[in-house]
């Protein structure tokens, strides 16, 4: 049994291994390539250890930009990108909170069918609804505005099914304590319901940062002004883009800058997760 | 403080269910009223009407004179205390307490002086600063019990408070909700389906079964004169063992002076005895079923012949004359007997 054991977590381990290998070895070439001079790649040989241009390349694509290969300095594009993804992911807490506030507290006429109808939209996604959210965006003089970029985005059956659910776990009583107390509803929403949700806003900001942060489609569309366009698309115009062949470690090097972000709101929002834990734990 | 008429009160849910049924009660100031009942006689919904909090079907409820029926709970200046206690996880103890007081307007300084009164009253001061997980379950019955006095309303509503602690503290945080009610004098409608906390903290009783008052009374009168066979069960431990009189007849040994009318007999454990009665007594033989020793005082299951459900008495001490399977004769005087009418279930006499 001892054996067996021990045979099973060296197996355990080394599948868990190959498993962090294969997420992390994609991210690492990144990285690495990041560090590279701009010849490295045109001899079609990856190199695995790190060049030694990498303060150089970031310089470059922080600073100075190639316009002539479709790479502006990012900084505006990472700034387009913070505006949106933040714009997406406070809208869409905002409002699913207080859609399923409503849906949850109140009774009022239809309250089931539009919930149904929310619920709805989760089988709608961007690319589904394109063409004619594009119409609309483009009759209401939209494109090319953070507005435009955001406010089609922000509408969310996730989320609103999420804070119902948790809404419906917070008890009766609480409600009823509240309004003893002498709180109205939107008294009762702002002093009692968006504090006990602060865990569950962190972890729908995640993602829904992230979710904004990713969005390709549909700036893409939206925007023909460089002044709008987002990092993501970025990218994508740094490969395709221009007349050269493409600057892999300027485009890597954007690639890492382009990553961060997500990563840093999941660093400081983890802090906050483990907060809201460790106080209901006690 | 305040005195709470409640006229003809009636709920029913959407769908017909008939929650309560014409409760009609009126409470005087400062007194302390307990609804006892078991789960689903309408206790709890009666209580959450007077607190606003279910809807009022028909009939009026006023709180120190003025009608509330349509009034918000806020709006009628009561306070309650909730089973599961809903204090605000969030906040601090100090942030529970002044939450209603905030929502009205009291002024910080105000505020400040009738937490910290309050605090000190229920001895919770160290607490303050706490949140609610932070507290065992009797110091935040307490915190609970706080936010109810902080307002210094006219009445409090308190809604099986103390179902949710052990038996030890339950029986301390009784006698305290009582002094404390003593002392401060409001107004208090009680909920439980404990009979023991019913008997031992209410000015008066109010017995309900099936949406309806089956008594109202003081709780010796309760105790001593059960007005119906439901009460008769209800209240007191062991319960009372019930008898019916064509039993009672073919035994033959029946005194004289039952009132007519009653063909149920109630008798009460502790009112069985062991020894011979001067007075003219009921008495049965049976045997001795089971015995049950608890310290101070025994019960023993008696079964007479004839009879499936054994008799229950209840006496002082552990009888060390008495074993399993033995035969004894039980009397009770006939004035501690309870004769009902077993078609309507009410008192005869």
């Amino acid at each position: 049994m001892v054996e067996n054991d021990r045979w099973g977590t060296l197996l355990a381990h080394v599948i868990l291994i190959l498993g962090v290998f294969v997420v992390v070895f994609p991210v690492y070439v990144a990285i690495i390539a990041s560090t590279q001079e701009s010849g490295t790649f045109l001899r079609g040989v990856m190199p695995l250890l790190p060049g030694s241009y990498g303060w150089e390349n970031y310089r470059t694509v922080i600073l100075e930009g190639r316009s002539n290969a479709g790479a502006p300095p990012i900084g505006l594009m990472l700034w387009n990108s913070f505006v949106m993804a933040m714009m997406i992911a406070v809208g869409k807490i905002a409002i699913s909170l207080l859609s399923a506030f409503a849906i949850v507290y109140f009774r009022f006429p239809f309250r089931m069918f539009f919930f149904w109808i929310i619920f709805v939209t989760l089988m709608l996604p961007v690319e589904v609804r394109i063409v004619p959210t594009f119409q609309v965006v483009a009759s209401l003089g939209m494109l090319n505005t953070y507005a435009g970029l955001s406010i089609p985005l922000i509408a969310s059956a996730t989320a609103t099914f999420l804070f119902r659910q948790f809404f419906m776990t917070v008890p009766e009583e609480m409600l009823e304590a509240a309004r003893v107390d002498g709180a109205g509803p939107m008294k009762f929403f702002k002093d009692i319901l968006l504090p006990l949700s602060i865990t569950n806003i962190a972890a729908m900001f995640v993602i829904m940062f992230i979710y904004g942060w990713n969005q390709y489609l549909w700036p893409l569309l939206i925007t023909t002004d460089d002044g709008y366009y987002t990092i993501v698309m970025g990218i994508q115009r740094m490969v395709t883009g221009g007349d050269s062949e493409p600057l892999w470690h300027l485009i890597m090097a954007t690639v890492v800058m382009a990553a961060l972000p997500p990563i840093l709101v999941i660093l400081f929002m983890q802090r906050l997760f483990v907060k809201g834990l460790t106080e209901t734990e006690k | 403080m305040a005195r709470i008429v409640i006229d003809d009160l009636h709920k029913v849910y959407a769908g017909g269910v008939k929650a309560v049924t014409g409760v009609s009660l009126d409470i005087a100031d400062g007194e302390m009223i307990v609804l006892v009942g078991p789960s689903g006689c309408g206790k709890s919904t009666l209580l959450r009407m007077v607190a606003g909090l279910e809807t009022i079907s028909s009939g009026t409820l006023s709180i120190g004179d003025r009608v509330v029926n349509d009034l918000e709970p806020a709006q009628r200046d009561i306070a309650m205390v909730f089973q599961n206690y809903a204090l605000y996880p969030h906040m601090t103890v100090f942030g529970n307490l002044a939450y209603g007081l905030k929502n009205r307007g009291v002024s910080k300084a105000d505020i400040d002086r009738q937490v910290r009164q309050a605090a000190e009253m229920l001895e919770i001061t160290a607490y303050l600063d706490r949140k609610p997980r932070a507290l065992s379950g009797g110091q935040r019955q307490r915190v609970a019990m706080g936010r109810a006095l902080v307002r210094e309303p006219a009445a409090f509503l308190f809604d099986e408070p103390l179902s949710n602690l052990d038996a030890k503290l339950r029986v301390q945080m009784r006698v305290e909700i009582r002094q404390l009610q003593k002392r401060l004098r409001t107004t208090s409608l009680y909920v439980t389906h404990d009979q023991l906390e019913a008997l031992t903290m209410a000015d008066r009783l109010v017995v309900l079964n099936g949406g309806v008052i089956e008594q109202v009374g003081t709780p010796m009168e309760v105790y001593d004169k059960p007005a119906t066979v439901f009460v008769a069960g209800f209240i007191g431990s062991p319960a009372m063992n019930m008898l019916e009189m064509p039993y009672l007849k073919a035994l033959g040994r029946l005194p004289d002076a039952l009132p007519s009318g009653a063909d149920l007999i109630g008798v009460r454990p502790d009112d069985l005895v062991l020894d011979a009665l001067d007075a003219p007594a009921l008495s049965l033989t049976g045997t001795v079923a089971l015995l049950e020793p608890a310290g101070a005082e025994s019960h023993i299951y008696v079964s007479l012949p004839g009879r499936a459900q054994p008799v229950t008495v209840r006496v002082a001490g552990v009888p060390l004359h008495l074993a399993e399977g033995a035969e004894i004769t039980l009397r009770a005087p006939v004035d501690a007997l309870h004769p009902f009418d077993a078609a309507s279930g009410r008192r005869v006499a």
